[in-house]
């Protein structure tokens, strides 16, 4: 039976993905993500997996390199520093086209920066982060519900595309407490995993996975295929939530946890008689831009105000999307701070009296 | 007329890109015939690592992953956590494993990982052309030691194989030569009882080849054996430094 209980989110993602069939976790400690592994090193003795503190986060994303190449459902988690470290290892699942999942439950930066919750990886999340050209599927949760729900879809996905998934979560998302229904069971797809290392038994041919490809010609060919599985996933798996854009003035554009005080100040500025409606990308990449350059060019739109917990990161996406139509604001705090309702308002009561700078 | 010798099946039937002399073949040949005379070529999962044998995984025939530059043994304990009941190795260069990847080599072994690693030491950078490695030799002229390593600068070389058999973990570890032809012959036995130890699960296995780099020693094949012999073996002993009593 779907049963409904109350849970950390960081708790969450590591329940989901054992839900979801991943049996291998190999991580390295980090605040504000730890109870992530905690939770692993009882969960997966008991479920009969395999957990791993590896020595480095380095040595992390390999150990998942290594088993999802043998056609394992492999998970790691980190946080901002941690994910830094993991890039080398994220490119090469990239470059090897193989199916994984890796958490950022991202902090403060620059270098050791903070503790506290902040969004300042949505460039490192969305735009590469390693070497090459190659992009990650990156899904922004919420709410702990999402967090659930988007954690089991990142193993689907990851195994349908045969591409990195990132849950893309911050400090306060990892730490806080929300009532979660889990289903009773999830729903896991059948993918071929054909290709997968698993000594070559009856197989006449041996399989490889590799990520080098020496002709120019070769690695440009591979380099196509990917842009082509890309194109495939921007039109198969964008997702958004879009609330009250059809007869806003403004448009709120936000994501992940800072999205949840967003919603707040829409009924805030109501009651002051200013319609605000709000795109709230739930993947990062793909990016919703059809929907947002849809809100710019409804006439009843006026303007866009960008929120964010950073020096105003998506907000070169957003302005990408609205292509000039209409201005795009921006309000972010930084550090680990997050905007008060209070700051946010003030800013649509100015954008909207024409008095935002 | 009977065939007395032939190509491994452990092998595909494709030329090597190694430069004349060079030893890398050989120790090829040796895991791959290894394997095919335990009857584990379809149980066994290779991870090819970052150097002169990046593409290896084109020349065995078993399951092949290519792995980033040190990284190999992380992905095979990947690997090895995904099939326990399967054999997995690694093919890794001393600049590999004793440089860049000398976090992952040590951990595996503390961590007793159930991989073998075949670590070929020709003391020096083969692939980006004949760099110093930490293995290379007090006084050996490399393209970034052009006067000779130097102990004040550039530090000592590094024996991996008595620095692992330190942990725990490890269980056996041996150093070969491939310079001749009754060396060869115990590289071999050491290759055999390395997948031994790994197939009871007794913990982790490293085999080190001392090893020929003819191109970037500026040696002829000939003399580059004879170098080995001389200037290699007096740093670098052979024989087991772990599991010598190990019945396997
Ligand atoms: C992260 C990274 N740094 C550097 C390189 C360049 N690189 C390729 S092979 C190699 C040296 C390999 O030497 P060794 O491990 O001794 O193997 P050999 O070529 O001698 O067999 C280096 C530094 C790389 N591919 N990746
Ligand atoms: S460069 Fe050296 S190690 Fe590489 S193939 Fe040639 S001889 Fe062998």
């Amino acid at each position: 039976m779907a049963k409904k209980v109350l849970m950390k989110g960081n708790e969450v993602i590591a329940e989901a993905a054992i839900r979801a069939g991943c049996r291998h976790y190999f991580g390295y400690p980090i605040t504000p993500q730890t109870e992530i592994m905690h939770y692993m090193a009882k969960r997966m003795v008991e479920v009969g997996g395999a957990f791993v503190q590896a020595e480095s986060e380095v040595s992390a994303i390999n150990m998942v390199y290594g088993a999802a190449s043998a056609g394992a459902r492999a998970l790691t988690s980190s946080s901002s520093p941690g994910i830094s470290l993991k890039q080398e290892g994220i490119s090469y699942i990239a470059g090897a086209e193989l199916p994984a999942v890796v958490v950022n439950i991202v902090r403060a930066g620059p270098g050791l920066g903070g503790i506290q919750t902040s969004q300042g990886d949505y460039f490192q999340a969305t735009k590469g982060g390693g070497h090459g050209d190659y992009k990650n599927i990156v899904v922004a949760p919420a709410s702990i519900q999402e967090l659930y729900e988007l954690t089991v879809e990142a193993f689907n996905l990851a195994d349908r595309y045969r591409m990195l998934v990132m849950i893309l979560g911050d400090g306060t998302l990892g730490q806080m407490m929300e009532p979660v229904l889990f289903r009773e069971s999830e729903p896991t797809e059948d993918t071929d995993k054909s290709w997968a290392l698993t000594g070559r038994g009856d197989r006449t041919e041996h399989n490889t996975v590799t990520s080098i490809y020496i002709e120019p010609d070769d690695l440009e060919r591979k380099n196509n295929d990917l842009q082509i599985k890309y194109a495939r996933v921007a039109e198969a798996e964008t997702r958004y939530e879009s609330t009250d854009v059809e007869d806003a003035e403004i448009v709120i554009t936000s994501f992940g946890t800072c999205s949840r005080i967003c919603k707040n100040v829409i009924r805030q500025a109501a009651e002051l008689g200013i319609k605000v409606g709000m795109v709230r990308p739930i993947t990062l990449w793909p990016f919703p831009s059809s929907e947002i350059a849809r809100a710019a060019s409804l006439p009843s739109v006026k303007a866009f105000l960008d929120v964010e917990l950073n020096a105003g990161q998506m907000v070169e996406d957003v302005r990408l999307a609205v292509n000039g139509q209409k201005p795009v604001y921006f309000l972010g705090r930084m550090g680990g701070n997050m905007p008060t309702q209070k700051e946010i308002l003030d800013r649509i009561v100015a954008i909207h009296d024409g008095e935002a700078k | 007329m009977a065939i007395v010798f032939d190509k491994t099946e452990g092998l595909l039937d494709k030329p090597f890109h190694y430069c004349p002399g060079c030893t890398h073949g050989i120790i090829h040949r040796i895991i791959a015939e290894t394997m095919c005379e335990k009857g584990i070529l379809n149980d066994t999962i290779g991870v090819s690592s970052v150097g002169c044998t990046y593409n290896n995984y084109e020349y065995f025939s078993c399951d092949m992953v290519q792995a980033a530059h040190g990284r190999a043994p992380a992905v095979a304990t990947g690997v090895k956590r995904v099939h326990p009941d399967k054999f997995v190795f690694t093919y890794q260069g001393d600049g590999d494993l004793a440089s860049i990847g000398a976090a992952e080599i040590l951990h595996s072994a503390a961590r007793g990982e159930r991989i073998t690693v075949f670590f070929v030491n020709n003391a020096i950078y083969g692939m980006t052309s004949g760099q110093m490695a930490p293995t290379t030799l007090l006084g050996q002229v490399t393209t970034t030691s052009p006067f000779g390593r130097d102990a004040a600068l550039q530090g000592y070389p590094m024996n991996v194989s008595e620095l692992l058999a330190t942990l725990p973990g490890a269980v056996y570890i041996e150093r070969v030569a491939m310079n001749n032809f009754k060396n060869i012959q115990t590289a071999k036995k050491a290759v055999a009882k390395a997948f031994a130890v790994q197939e009871k699960g007794l913990g982790f296995s490293l085999v080190e080849f001392l090893s020929t780099c003819p191109t970037n020693w500026g040696k002829e094949p000939v003399e580059s054996l004879r170098w080995l012999e001389s200037a290699m073996i007096p740093q670098y002993p052979l024989g087991v430094f772990k599991g010598k009593d190990l019945e396997v």
